[in-house]
């Protein structure tokens, strides 16, 4: 996606089904909060076609279930399927704990047969992706993701599986993922703009996964610093107290941004990784960071511990005043000082 | 006499399905399936219970808001914990963002475009419902979204992101606003409001929200063309819609948004006179859920399924109050709270397909100029998170209102964990099966007598004037 430079070719028409397996619908949700622009007419400007989506389409009942049908026959071409929830196998592999409705038939079942029909398959957030929430704790519905199980190959389809279109399931984690990441996943798809090499090792498109949280967070100038927050609703930094991930964690929520201006991190909240997987269950309660003789055992990606902690007792003693008070305060009790001179 | 399954519904958030007995073209027997289930009140045990605040909002992705209110209240009670000021205006503006969002996306997306469809073509209607309305090409769509979009970006400010926030904590919230933040959120509701005033309405908020008779609506509606609400009101009229999907004419609502010293909208029941809401009667009945157990109360509720019981037909819980089914939703809640407008349409028509599309753009008409003052009570520069600790012992409720209605978290603390969690959802009132009386839940009641068969798209309506969220009902 990132290095081609051959034309992008408008096709006449990708069509794409969406279907909702054992997740919150926080996915479309997220979808419909798209940009300016309205999502399914900003899809069909670059030649998307939604062939279904339950949230969105007219057809109800036997209507919706013979398109299904005809899906899984290839009667109706399958450019994109995108399935949104967890795959729940359970009870006793038996799929039962989520039959689609008026078919009585396992989603997990409809699902199998559509992806072996659909040019290209798509997990839309972590649940369909690794299992995400619904997998947590003991994960009794046997829950799981298209092509993984948290961060082991498997899951629904396989280790091997391989769409029409040559692909594993592209993983749009996040929960939920952020709409532009669905809608600039198509628009490539659709373009012919999309290969393998667009995938990171977790299959998630690069164009979001090749970044870290901690890209544009508003709080670096304390992460430098090491200033931190104690409580919820401090400005310092939520890493060393407050269970943030965001250096570790792979998506660009604080350079795209949510909802026009936000993040987790902009709304006081750590990151919880969601992108990742196994996010679920990290061992210890969200809001704190577990540490090891004081030391956060989740270091940022890339950084020896050593050099971890060299910088922070170094950027500790250097801190400004006025970063240390604002660290811990819920608004600015120290301002940037003016200077009098002109700026060098 | 023939028994026929519908589903999947389509525009209802999440997977239902209906069966119908049908005699005669008209249903004589509903049941409500809710076929998926999900299992968060087990995923919840053990947890740490601030935990709470992660996975609640990741039951629904449409009443997330809601969700995390829950579970943070319900943590407030066990810890004894007062939000500070602005941490309960911030919530209430974070909640009432979702809650308006709710009705409005419903509204739009979910419910109108029925009446696009080719069932309908010979109406006079028609032409223009489907030309403004139809799933996904409507022209309203492209009017609604960008604006639904602008409203919603108000919850990036308050809490990060929409949905899924953890921003909402028990005592208030995580991100303390800024000044100019306030002016941000200020200006984003009355832009809200322009579009409101002048696509949905055609007229200000304040003369909706002071309509207070059937009659008084209906003037309102002839007196000149009043936007897509008025265009609703004339299908309505046409279809009769009053008297299609009416329900068991007993109201609950836990009320709304906190103030200083009570709620914005007050709680209490209603069977044609209001009583106090006594929340130790609610039980749920498990009698014809794949679920093991008995009736209890959400406090003391067990949530294990059995998937081969061969009384179920669904995941869901019956939740009763006093042992008698309960409607829940906008129309109740200001049936409760006392709106002259829903109390006169429940009197003369209960809850029906009409009064409950009325009550929720009604809503949008009574919430929004609170919110505008809401945000000028603000105050930068105090605190908008208290803290607090909690007991390694402890247990507290979170009773909240969605848009779509009653929302309970039940929370026990044993020994620092979370040792029991049960969540009663809106649209598990709602789409509650038989108890062990047999009594059936409000939609099942509702559907009984609603026209049915090839081409009828009655039911589809009676389903949808609801609002039902499946993923919150099995949550």
């Amino acid at each position: 996606m990132n290095e081609r430079t051959e034309p992008f070719s408008m096709p006449a028409s990708f069509n794409l089904l969406w279907l909702q397996s054992a997740g919150c619908g926080g996915c479309t949700m997220s979808l419909l909060c798209s940009g300016a622009r309205e999502p399914t007419a900003a899809l069909e400007a670059v030649g998307v076609r939604i062939l279904w989506h339950p949230s969105l389409s007219e057809e109800s009942g036997e209507e919706a279930t013979r398109i299904l049908e005809r899906c899984a026959a290839g009667e109706l071409a399958v450019d994109a399927l995108c399935v949104e929830g967890a795959l729940l196998r359970g009870p006793r592999g038996s799929g039962g704990f989520h039959r689609h409705a008026g078919s009585g038939r396992p989603m997990m079942d409809w699902v199998k047969e559509i992806a072996q029909a659909a040019r290209y398959t798509l997990a839309v957030g972590s649940c369909a992706a690794w299992g995400g929430v619904a997998a947590a704790g003991e994960n009794v519905t046997d829950a799981c993701g298209l092509q993984y199980e948290g961060d082991q190959p498997g899951g629904l389809l396989g280790a091997n599986w391989k769409s029409r279109g040559g692909l594993p399931v592209i993983n749009i984690a996040g929960c939920p993922c952020h709409p532009d990441w669905v809608t600039e996943t198509l628009t490539a798809l659709a373009l012919g703009a999309f290969g393998g090499k667009d995938l990171d090792s977790f299959n998630r498109p690069r164009f979001f996964a090749d970044h870290l949280v901690h890209h544009g967070c508003t709080r670096n100038e304390y992460y430098e610093f090491k200033a931190s927050a104690h409580k919820p609703s401090d400005l310092g930094c939520l890493m060393e107290n407050l269970g943030c991930k965001g250096t570790q964690a792979h998506a660009d929520c604080n350079i795209r941004l949510w909802n026009g201006n936000g993040s987790c991190a902009r709304g006081g909240a750590p990151c919880i990784s969601c992108t990742e997987p196994g996010f679920e269950e990290p061992g210890h309660p969200f809001h704190e960071t577990p540490k090891l003789a004081g030391i956060p055992i989740g270091l940022p990606t890339d950084m020896p511990k050593a050099w971890f902690v060299a910088l922070a007792a170094l950027s500790k003693s250097a801190t400004p005043k006025r970063v240390r008070d604002n660290a811990v305060a819920d608004h600015q009790v120290v301002v940037p000082a003016v200077k009098k001179t002109g700026l060098k | 006499m023939t028994r026929i399954v519908v589903g999947p519904f389509n525009r209802v958030e999440g997977d239902l399905e209906v069966t119908l007995e049908v005699k005669d073209g008209v249903v004589a027997e509903a049941w409500a399936g809710s076929p998926l289930y999900r299992g968060f009140e087990q995923i919840l045990r053990g947890k740490h219970p601030m935990d709470a605040l992660m996975f609640a909002p990741r039951i629904c992705g449409i009443c997330s808001v809601s969700q995390s209110m829950a579970a943070a209240s319900a943590l407030a009670d066990a810890m004894g914990l007062a939000p500070a000021p602005n941490g309960r205006i911030t919530r209430n503006l974070a909640h009432a963002v979702e809650n308006v969002a709710d009705h409005f996306t419903h509204f739009y997306l979910f419910f109108m475009p029925d009446f696009a469809r080719a069932e309908y073509a010979g109406r006079d209607w028609h032409a223009r419902a489907a030309e403004r309305f139809r799933a996904v090409r409507g022209a309203a769509a492209a009017d609604i979204m960008p604006a639904r979009t602008a409203f919603l970006a108000a919850l990036g400010t308050l809490a990060g992101k929409w949905p899924h926030s953890l921003a909402i904590q028990p005592g208030g919230v995580a991100r303390a606003l800024e000044a100019s933040e306030k002016i941000r959120l200020f200006g984003l509701l009355r832009d809200f409001r322009r579009h409101l005033e002048t696509v949905l309405f055609n007229d200000a908020l304040e003369s909706v929200a002071a309509l207070d008779s059937a009659a008084a609506l209906a003037r309102w509606a002839a007196d000149k063309p009043r936007g897509d609400f008025g265009a609703f009101l004339g299908i309505a009229d046409d279809l009769v819609l009053e008297r299609l999907g009416r329900g068991v004419g007993r109201f609950i609502s836990y009320g709304n948004y906190p103030q200083a010293e009570s709620q914005f909208l007050r709680s209490g029941v209603w069977d044609g006179k209001l009583h106090a809401l006594d929340a130790q009667a609610i039980a749920e009945d498990i009698s014809h859920a794949w679920l093991e157990g008995e009736m209890r109360h959400p406090a003391q509720g067990v949530t294990r399924p059995q998937d081969e019981k061969a009384a179920g037909y669904t995941w869901c819980k019956a939740p009763r109050l006093a042992g008698l089914p309960m409607e829940t939703g906008a129309l109740a809640r200001q049936v409760v709270n006392g709106h002259p407008l829903a109390r006169d349409l429940v009197e003369h028509g209960g809850g029906n397909v009409k009064s409950r599309v009325v009550a929720r753009l009604l809503e949008i008409a009574v919430i929004l100029p609170e919110m505008e003052k809401w945000v000028q009570q603000l105050a930068p520069g105090e605190p908008f998170c208290t803290q607090g600790e909690l007991p390694s012992e402890a247990s507290g409720a979170g009773l909240v209102e969605a848009a779509r209605g009653s929302l309970g978290h039940w929370l026990s603390v044993a020994d620092g964990r979370i040792a029991n969690y049960q969540i009663i959802s809106p649209t598990t009132w709602n789409f509650s099966p038989r108890d062990s009386d047999g009594t059936p839940g409000p939609l099942e009641q509702s559907l009984v007598g609603t026209p049915a068969g090839e081409g009828n798209v009655a039911v589809q309506h009676v389903v949808r004037s609801f609002d039902p969220c499946m993923v919150c009902t099995v949550h």
